[in-house]
């Protein structure tokens, strides 16, 4: 999994069936600091996130496909958790 | 899924078995402030209905494939949705 930070949302109407009624994040990925590595990608929404917040996202297909129990969804990137807070090293 | 801006349409005159119809559309991959990044790729059309100029979103891999009926065909970047409204505050802005 992956660590970034929401920075929109995207809407559509035409899209592919499995992305009706799906919300759609633009996460930024960061590195634990919350530094912006400028890299992105956009991630299927289940944990209710908003922009502005640190997320984790799932950058996995299996893994994606078993959080909307589907064998055949064309999905990839899921956020699946709000950060918050991330501990480094020791004590 | 990453953005992308559709910039022209390849017209293939044999494919695989499976594809045959699928549109194949010229895509520039973007950066999240919409600036051009990368090589542009060619990607198959899961909406068929994207068309040059619009801003799209494409997945990569082996769930490219998946959005597409038959699913099991040799594509490995495939646009699924058109972005209607792309809302991104000003940094800053931000509760």
């Amino acid at each position: 999994m992956i660590i970034g930070r929401v920075t929109g949302e995207i809407h559509s109407t035409i899209n592919h069936p499995f992305y009706d009624s799906k919300k759609l994040l633009v996460v930024e990925k960061t590195d634990p600091s919350g530094k912006p590595t400028g890299d992105y990608v956009i991630a299927v929404d289940v944990v209710d996130a908003g922009v502005g917040e640190q997320v984790l996202v799932l950058d996995e297909g299996n893994g994606a496909r078993q959080v909307f129990n589907s064998a055949d969804a064309p999905v990839r990137s899921v956020v699946v958790g709000i950060i918050d807070e991330i501990q480094l090293g020791v004590g | 899924m990453l953005l992308g801006r559709v910039v022209g349409v390849v017209v293939p005159c044999v494919v695989y078995e499976g594809l045959e119809g699928t549109p194949m559309l010229y895509l520039q991959p973007l950066d999240k402030a919409g600036k051009p990044r990368g090589r542009t790729i060619v990607a198959a059309d899961a909406t068929r209905m994207a068309g040059p100029g619009e801003l799209v979103y494409y997945e990569g891999g082996r769930e490219a494939a998946l959005a597409l009926d038959p699913w099991f065909v040799p594509v490995d970047h495939t646009i699924v949705g058109i972005v209607d409204d792309l809302h991104i505050p000003e940094r800053g802005a931000e509760a």
